[in-house]
């Protein structure tokens, strides 16, 4: 059967061609345009993009999430352990929803019922999926509870999401997603909400517990310097598109696309003298209205003619490295060069 | 794994609380104190209890519905008659003004006199209470039932279902509910005066439950693309838990508040049909039909309207008292400080 063959080359997803269109009052907006990935058992992958780049509409996408209307699934295949997500029945996705697909959402503050206890919303997942009995779930959300370093998780279980502050809140999201020990686990902007401080934690957090359990994980951010020490891959996102794709240390180190290169510079780097910092020029195009060529084209600082007129080739430059440019070749030699150059300056 | 092992290290778990709670004032508005531990149903009712005109209305209503329940056993007790004892001397059926005995002295015996059978108007008028007030609650339920969700279901789902389902309710909306009522009870005229009852609270709650699944299904509309309804779809919770343990708790205070000012609303309606001679039927009274009994000899005996109208138009003002206080303590937002 092919079916198991697929899934025999140890990629937990298998992510091919996806496209989410949205059909809106503007015309047809292609949130999420043709994206592949693969995703191995207990590795991390990491998606990187500015706002309204499609990260969050392809990880709903995967779990069939996407408002419908006015959002659709158009074509695409996500196959998941050797299921084809997108062709089961409701029935079936929601049982892989939460059992062995979790997700945890970006604001905190909002994505838990206000009106619900903590412990009620954690006993609801364990009760669902795992057939526990309310005692059983109760003493699960505690452990889970505990598990995230809720201080004093037994007191502090019946208390409303009002009571908990936005970190806390954020780990029991953590705690809800886990319960059910998923195979997967999908954080989309996971620390987008807090305090820097608290930010490390979360990471912190969901990196260890993902090396306790061997989850995979994918991290959605817009944040390179989260994405750095936390993912195994990297996927740049462009106007619904991947505009690169590596290792995470490959592609911070040889980035083969004017796009990555541009979204690195513009990390601020606290030992760099001068008090400017760099930032791509200009603002996402509007997706529902796509120039022909490259949708990077106006902001990307080597555009040449054919930019604007034809669609890039996605370009392989090593084994896991892509890139979706014109030039991918020139920009990773370049990439490439500097690296040596740095290098043999630091030796000497 | 065992889990025991990926407890976290001593840093993360010893938050200081006392840091919590200060995080937790910085995002409470001014002069709002949540203290750790206060529900949304204390800090509610706290809220309510500040505001005079709700208490005063939550006391009045009360003391009548207590008095309602257990008024017409007591005067039975203390006076030896009950709402419907006639006096079986001829003599005596005439109506008596309030405070006055058959021979014209002071008397305690009929503090809001009687009918024009001798009948005890106080004690009428505490038993019809007990109809009116039942009428307006079990109706309100039955609105409460059918219109919540019914707008629950049509605001989740959405598209074309909710077009459907909302434009039936624009139909109905556009029937002038009172004639519908009135078709009602009459083409399913029971024989016994509890069957005609039973009829009212059908009649009555099946045209009242329109403006609330109006409410809640805009309840819902707005919620339904909260973060927390996609958390709970990404757990894979069925789409009727989500409606009716995630979504519908959240438009409690709002359904509430409602309810709250739709008791008096059905009760009125009631108060109407019965003067029309279409509800409450005799021997059964409520203060609809008293007054409609009353305003036979307006001229003559005055208190025969008097008090079964005084009392229901004190009784519908502190429902509606109490209804606007809770939807001041239920909803901060709309709140004036």
């Amino acid at each position: 059967m092919p079916l198991t063959e697929m899934t025999d080359n140890g990629n937990l997803l298998e992510v091919t061609d996806l496209r989410t269109y949205f059909d809106t009052e503007d015309g047809i907006v292609k949130a999420v345009d043709g994206i592949s990935f693969q995703l191995k058992r207990g590795e991390t992958l990491g998606i990187v993009g500015e706002s309204g780049s499609g990260k969050s509409v392809t990880n709903l996408s995967i779990i069939r999430l996407v408002p419908t209307p006015p959002g659709k699934i158009v074509s695409g295949e996500v196959i998941f352990d050797g299921e084809n997500l997108l062709t089961l029945s409701n029935e079936a996705i929601r049982q892989i929803r939460g059992r062995r697909i979790a997700m945890i959402f970006q604001d905190p503050m909002t994505s838990l019922n206000p009106f619900m206890k903590v412990s009620r919303q954690l006993m609801e997942m364990t009760r669902l999926h795992l057939g526990h009995t309310k005692q059983q779930a109760y003493e699960h959300a505690i452990k889970m509870l505990e598990t995230v370093g809720i201080p004093d998780a037994r007191a502090r279980a019946d208390n409303y999401p009002h009571e908990f502050s936005g970190g806390m809140r954020q780990r029991v999201m953590i705690a809800m997603a886990l319960s059910c020990e998923p195979e997967l686990l999908i954080a989309d902007e996971p620390t987008t909400a807090l305090d820097v401080t608290i930010q490390a934690q979360i990471l912190e957090l969901i990196k260890r517990l993902k090396q306790a359990t061997g989850t995979s994980v994918i991290l959605i951010t817009h944040d390179l310097g989260i994405v750095a020490g936390m993912t195994d891959h990297l996927l740049v996102m462009y106007a619904g598109k991947v505009f690169e794709q590596a290792p995470t240390k490959e592609l911070f180190a040889t980035p083969g696309n004017p796009y990555t290169k541009g979204l690195l510079r513009s990390v601020p780097d606290p030992s760099a003298e001068q008090g400017q910092l760099y930032q791509i020029p200009g603002l996402p195009p509007d997706v529902a209205h796509l120039p022909p060529g490259c949708p990077f084209a106006a902001r990307c600082d080597r555009v040449q003619e054919i930019c604007h007129r034809e669609f890039p080739p996605f370009v392989q430059l090593t084994v896991d490295h892509r890139s979706l440019c014109h030039f991918a070749h020139e920009v990773y030699e370049e990439s490439r060069a500097e690296v040596g150059a740095s290098s043999s300056q630091s030796n000497r | 794994m065992n889990k025991d092992q990926r407890i976290p290290e001593p840093e993360v778990i010893h938050t200081p609380p006392e840091f919590v709670v200060a995080e937790e004032e910085l995002h409470t508005p001014a002069g709002e104190e949540i203290v750790a531990g206060t529900s949304l149903w204390k800090d509610a009712w706290r809220r309510l209890l500040k505001n005079r005109l709700a208490v005063f209305g939550m006391v009045v209503v009360i003391l009548v519905a207590v008095a309602s329940l257990v008024g017409p056993e007591i005067i039975k007790r203390v006076n030896g008659f009950g709402p419907d004892y006639i006096p079986s001397d001829s003599q005596l059926i005439k109506s008596f003004a309030p405070f006055k005995a058959p021979d014209g002295s002071f008397s305690w015996k009929h503090p809001m006199g009687t009918d024009n059978q001798g009948r005890d108007i106080m004690a009428r008028v505490l038993q019809g209470g007990q109809i009116s007030l039942m009428v307006g609650i079990i109706a309100t339920i039955v609105s409460l039932l059918i219109g919540v969700a019914y707008g629950a279901v049509a605001g989740y789902l959405g598209g074309r279902i909710d077009n459907l389902m909302m434009r039936f309710v624009d139909i109905l909306y556009s029937l002038p509910y009172i004639i519908l009522v009135i078709v009602l009870l009459a083409m399913f005229r029971s024989s016994t005066a509890v069957g005609q009852l039973v009829l009212l609270f059908i009649a009555l709650g099946s045209v009242s439950w329109l403006t609330m699944a109006r409410i809640v299904r805009g309840q819902v509309l707005s919620l339904k693309n909260q973060e927390f309804v996609l958390a709970a779809r990404a757990t894979g919770v069925s789409t009727t838990r989500i409606i009716f343990r995630h979504i519908v708790p959240n438009t409690l205070g709002p359904v509430i508040v409602y309810a709250t000012l739709t008791i008096p609303t059905v009760m009125l309606s009631e108060a109407f049909l019965s003067y029309l001679g279409f509800g409450v039927q005799p021997p059964l009274a409520s203060w609809g039909s008293l007054a409609a009994d009353g305003i036979q000899n307006i001229a003559i005996f005055p208190w025969q309207l008097i008090f079964p109208g005084l009392t229901m138009a004190l009784t519908l003002f502190s429902l509606n008292f109490l209804g606007d206080g809770l939807r001041d303590a239920l909803d901060p937002q709309m709140r004036k400080v």
